[in-house]
């Protein structure tokens, strides 16, 4: 399965999404890091060039529910059908808001790094 | 004795890697350290003699304020309260060098900290306001020429002698580069801005600080204590020697350098950290760059608790934590201090938190007796031991940068951010799996109900407030004259001149921070970013 990871908007924040991508390659993942800054178009067309399974996005400069959102219509332009997963620093009460936005999973501030993996072995498996 | 008593202690080793003896007695200590003054070289006890019994640590917290007249407001209020000094927080869009017109920009907009587009919005920040009475400190990296610049615009503008001007920039690019990420530019040619403005401020301001090299984002990217210094002085040495190449006397230079470093882990370690690594940074500068002055071989510098320590479970422990950071600064001998507050680790702190990190240092400085005595420390078998190691293997991690290549190249192939990001993902793990203990987050642990975590609520109204002021200006503006001023920005930066000459006038047009990064881009072309982890 084949993992594109990236860091949407201006945050550079990426201590978690590396230590993420670390733990996924380990657990024997195929796993794409895009790096800092990119738009909802740059990251779909990664996506589709790269033809990957998930994305994964961190965010944690708190613009979660407007970049998850724009990814979402990015995705539906592209007719990307592919699961959207959303981590960093996202507060547990906007949870179920995010998940009406489209993604198949999100992870709020203070989830484990192995709880995360542990959830892609599981739609790996059931793949 | 020791054959038979040694097995049966389990070895203990430091977060970098020395290994702890049970013991430490005088065998362990040098005897030059017998020889050691505090405010004499090598400065290992400190860098004033009689530190903080004269006046004790600076207290300096970071604090973001979404808009010019929001931060116009507190500027007043602590002036009112006999305060001088402000650090200021600029929003990603800012930092980035984008304005807030710019569709990238949005939902960024005053998010972190205070939106700058134009010098108009440093009018309104700091109307009323004394410039020659405040000292200034921006947090700002990535387009900091342009905002150093502004300060220096409004200031000649509003008729003040700039020879007195004071304040710092944080205008560490190299680090940004390992970590917080606010990079614009190639590498190179990042640091030659940040070189452009060392030496407009050593000609023209000579009481304005520059430069601020942060171990501080190295050590919360994964860093341990060792490579955050060593990786630092690797960075202020790239620096220094920009400068040197630009003719600038080490003596006009090194004075103005200040350092900003993290707190978190073993108190011996982090105490050890900061005694051996003041002592070689004056050796460094003593014997390399042949500084003759006292003052030039300083480490000045700005020590807080870092929110890598800090853990979301039972946040109360948090408080506990941030004091014992408070103390080990202290002990370190630190000129200015910032406290992380308790509740940083998921959330931008309640008012109730920032008040007891300031309550938490103001009980250190006059109930503890910390001020008291310089160096109390001094003359610890064990912490000397470990000073003198610090030493060395600092030296021995700067060796390792200068065979990458030296700092600029290991940062432009992205060798630091590899072995920086490596680390992190163990020291992770370690946690995890228990190996490295943590109050609270794998030993000592309990059911806790989820807190929601609160974010200041994006305020839409005031990033459109923005949006239409800049562009009134850019309606109201000169538009001949910032064209005409921003082709001179451009032909600058072609034939390698000083910036900053040109970016000053540039922004008394009222040119944005946007255009002005703009035309650089243009020039110089943007970073691209290696991908290492």
């Amino acid at each position: 399965m084949k993992i594109l990871l990236s860091k949407p908007g201006l945050d550079g924040h990426d201590v978690g999404v590396k230590v993420l991508a670390h733990a996924l390659i380990e657990a024997g993942f195929d796993v794409i890091y895009s790096g800092l800054r990119k738009s909802p178009e740059e990251i779909v067309k990664l996506a589709i060039d790269n033809q990957v399974d998930v994305i994964g996005l961190s965010i944690l400069s708190g613009t979660h529910e407007i970049i998850t959102t724009r990814i979402t219509e990015e995705m539906k332009k592209n007719k990307l059908q592919i699961p959207l997963v959303v981590g960093g620093n996202i507060p547990a009460q906007d949870v179920e808001l995010l998940m009406k936005l489209g993604p198949k999973a999100v992870f709020p501030t203070g989830t484990r790094v192995d709880n995360v993996v542990s959830f892609f072995i599981e739609m790996k498996n059931s793949k | 004795m020791e054959t038979i008593n040694k097995p049966t202690i389990k070895p203990v080793y430091l977060e970098s890697g020395i290994e702890v003896e049970p013991l430490y007695t005088q065998k362990d200590v040098n005897d030059e350290i017998q020889a050691e003054v505090p405010g004499q070289y090598p400065f290992t006890r400190g860098i004033h003699p009689l530190m903080y019994r004269k006046s004790p640590f600076t207290i300096r917290q970071y604090a973001g304020f979404a808009t010019p007249e929001e931060t116009n407001e507190r500027f007043h209020f602590l002036l009112k309260n006999g305060q001088s000094g402000l650090n200021v927080a600029f929003d990603l869009p800012t930092q980035c060098g984008l304005d807030s017109d710019d569709p990238r920009a949005f939902g960024e907009i005053g998010r972190v900290g205070m939106t700058i587009d134009t010098l108009e919005d440093f009018e309104i920040a700091f109307k009323n306001i004394n410039l020659d009475q405040i000292t200034v400190s921006m947090t700002i990296n990535g387009s900091a020429i342009v905002l150093i610049a502004m300060y220096i615009a409004l200031a000649e503008k509003w008729g003040y002698d700039i020879k007195n001007l004071r304040g710092t920039a944080q205008n560490d690019i190299l680090k940004e580069f390992i970590g917080r990420g606010t990079w614009i530019f190639p590498v190179d040619k990042s640091v030659k801005l940040v070189i452009d403005t060392i030496e407009y401020c050593a000609k023209n301001i000579p009481k304005y600080s520059p430069v601020s090299v942060c171990g501080y984002h190295i050590r919360e990217s994964g860093a341990n204590p060792i490579q955050e210094m060593a990786y630092a002085f690797c960075i202020a040495k790239a620096y220094t020697d920009g400068a040197l190449q630009r003719g600038i006397d080490i003596d006009e230079f090194a004075s103005r350098l200040s350092f900003n470093f993290d707190i978190y882990g073993n108190l011996f370690e982090q105490i050890a950290k900061f005694r051996g690594g003041r002592r070689l940074w004056a050796k460094i500068i003593r014997e390399e760059y042949h500084a003759q002055k006292d003052n030039s071989c300083w480490l000045r510098m700005i020590a807080g608790g870092g929110g890598g320590g800090l853990t979301k479970e039972q946040p109360e422990n948090n408080i506990i934590r941030s004091a014992y950071y408070a103390l080990i600064s202290a002990l370190s001998g630190t000129q200015t201090m910032a406290l992380c507050s308790y509740d940083e680790a998921y959330t931008i702190p309640t008012e109730k938190a920032a008040e007891l990190s300031l309550r938490t240092m103001q009980i250190l400085i006059h109930e503890m007796g910390i001020c008291d005595t310089v160096d109390p420390l001094g003359g610890s078998y064990y912490v000397e031991s470990l000073t003198d190691r610090f030493e060395k293997e600092i030296k021995e991690e700067m060796k390792k940068v200068d065979e990458w290549g030296g700092i600029i190249n290991a940062v432009a192939s992205g060798k630091i951010q590899e072995s920086v990001s490596k680390q992190a993902y163990t020291r992770e793990m370690g946690i995890q799996q228990g190996v490295v203990p943590k109050v609270g987050v794998n030993i000592f642990t309990k059911e806790e109900a989820i807190k929601p975590v609160d974010f200041h609520p994006y305020n839409e109204e005031a990033a459109n407030k923005q949006i239409s002021k800049l562009k009134k200006i850019k309606q109201s503006r000169n538009n001949d004259k910032v064209t005409e001023m921003l082709a001179e920005v451009r032909k600058d930066a072609q034939d390698d001149k000083n910036l900053m000459p040109s970016i000053i006038a540039a922004v008394k047009e009222y040119a944005t921070v946007g255009e002005i990064i703009q035309v650089l881009k243009e020039v110089y072309g943007e970073y691209n970013e290696p991908i290492f982890f």
